[in-house]
């Protein structure tokens, strides 16, 4: 009965394990760790009535949970400042990556809510093995025209996190260069923080 | 009279206006005078384009959204589209994409006979995709660069190479140039093509006010991208790094 019991508890432990490792591989390479983050998401809003009617705190919520873990969204905030970036205080630097990050969230998680017979089609990857900065390319395929949708990743200690979009072939990045740097030069660094933050205020009661 | 005066100098204000702002300073960096050297006019055009489209053509959008119901729109979607698939494949050959080509033509063909005149696009379920080609980007291909941004006055963002596409674009156009519609038919049927194509951009309308801090720049900056993307095929070679 003991030995039962014993074996029992060894064959759970031994199921989880080889869950967690069956992840552990999926995230280790970038266009698994693309694949396994976007179908965890896709999972959990297709099934979640919160969020396909847009309640912004379960979106914030989702993205904290599943998203951020597998992003650097410092470096897409640092990257989009450009030369600005190092005019910033550390305490600036984060308040300014946070708001950025509100923004975003408020701006596609409208995106997200409009989820629902979509599918996402992987195109093929390659990359040599010592490359440490790839771009892995899916497409959004439902009703109409497939959405280009890539993702751009870097290795560094903690493993690939994805630190740009590519959107219908705009890069997030690229696209908020000019944004951010206009703010900058008209109110300084304090000036681009009042702005996104009377910008999230504005979005939230908009909606 | 006294009216006509006041509004003479009312008009003559806003001119006045309109031309100081098109004059006052804008302070670019070296990045965009190379790429937008003609900001303060595109500016102007561009507000233009914004209070055009907000008064008249964004309403008539609406209404004809509204009004028709979504299968009858994609109906008009895909009819034009099929036609446009023509000169698609024409743009491919002189691409040097033979494959492409071919794939386009096919589409044509089926989506003209099993997809009734264009009006059902089955040619993408049986799995030729829609290719999204025009003479710009044949230009590109050819090795001609960007030149200035441009605002085109209706018609929006664009740069001179683009803009020389668009001239031959309309010209090569069918709908356009067919002899077998008379003027007023020719009109009519560009109407629905141009309203239907700005009904199915709207709900993009919204995500843009959000998203841009300057609507101007970040119209500009994307299409700007976009281009070059749809140049290499939605696989362009890295731009360097500017961190």
């Amino acid at each position: 009965m003991r030995a039962l019991f014993i074996k029992i508890t060894f064959a759970i432990q031994a199921l989880f394990l080889g869950i967690g490792m069956a992840q552990a591989q999926d995230v280790k390479t970038p266009d698994g760790l693309v694949k396994f983050v976007v179908e965890d998401v896709l999972t959990v809003i297709k099934n979640d009535k919160a969020i396909l009617s847009g309640d912004f705190r379960k979106i914030n919520a989702l993205v904290d949970e599943k998203i951020l873990p597998y992003s650097d969204f410092q470096k897409t905030t640092r990257m989009a400042m450009g030369r600005n970036w190092s005019k910033a205080s550390p305490a600036q630097q984060a308040q300014i990556t946070q708001e950025f990050k509100l923004l975003l969230i408020r701006i596609y998680g409208g995106a997200l809510a409009q989820v629902k017979d979509q599918k996402v089609q992987y195109k093929p990857f390659r990359a040599s093995a010592e490359d440490t900065d790839v771009i892995v390319r899916t497409a959004v395929v439902g009703k109409g025209e497939p959405i280009q949708l890539d993702y751009r990743l870097e290795k560094g200690a903690n493993g690939w996190k994805v630190y740009d979009i590519n959107i219908l072939g705009a890069w997030l990045v690229e696209s908020y260069r000019n944004q951010f740097n206009d703010q900058v030069s008209k109110g300084g660094i304090e000036g681009l923080i009042k702005f996104l933050q009377d910008r999230n205020i504005a979005l939230s009661t908009n909606k | 009279m006294d009216q006509l005066v006041r509004r003479i100098s009312k008009s003559v204000l806003m001119l006045s206006v309109l031309m100081m702002t098109a004059c006052a300073s804008i302070q670019q960096t070296e990045r965009v005078a190379k790429i937008d050297p003609f900001e303060r006019v595109n500016r102007v055009v561009f507000s233009f384009n914004e209070t055009a489209d907000q008064y008249v053509i964004k309403p008539i959008a609406e209404g004809y959204k509204f009004v028709l119901p979504e299968f009858v729109r994609t109906g008009v979607t895909n009819f034009f589209g099929n036609i446009n698939d023509v000169l698609i494949g024409a743009n491919n050959l002189l691409q040097g994409k033979p494959a492409n080509a071919a794939s386009d033509i096919g589409r044509f063909f089926i989506n003209s006979t099993v997809g009734v005149l264009g009006l059902f696009d089955v040619a993408t379920d049986m799995g030729l995709d829609k290719n999204r080609e025009d003479f710009g980007q044949t230009l590109g291909v050819w090795g001609f660069s960007d030149g200035p941004y441009i605002v085109m006055p209706f018609f929006g963002a664009s740069n001179v190479r683009d803009t020389v596409g668009f001239v031959v674009d309309v010209k090569t156009d069918f709908m356009i140039n067919t002899n077998k519609l008379n003027s007023d038919e020719k009109t009519a049927i560009n109407s629905l093509r141009i309203i239907n194509r700005r009904a199915d951009l709207l709900d993009a309308g919204q995500l843009l006010e959000d998203a841009a801090f300057d609507k101007y720049s970040f119209l500009r900056d994307g299409y700007l991208q976009r281009r070059r993307n749809q140049i290499y095929d939605g696989d362009p070679p890295p731009l360097k790094d500017q961190e």
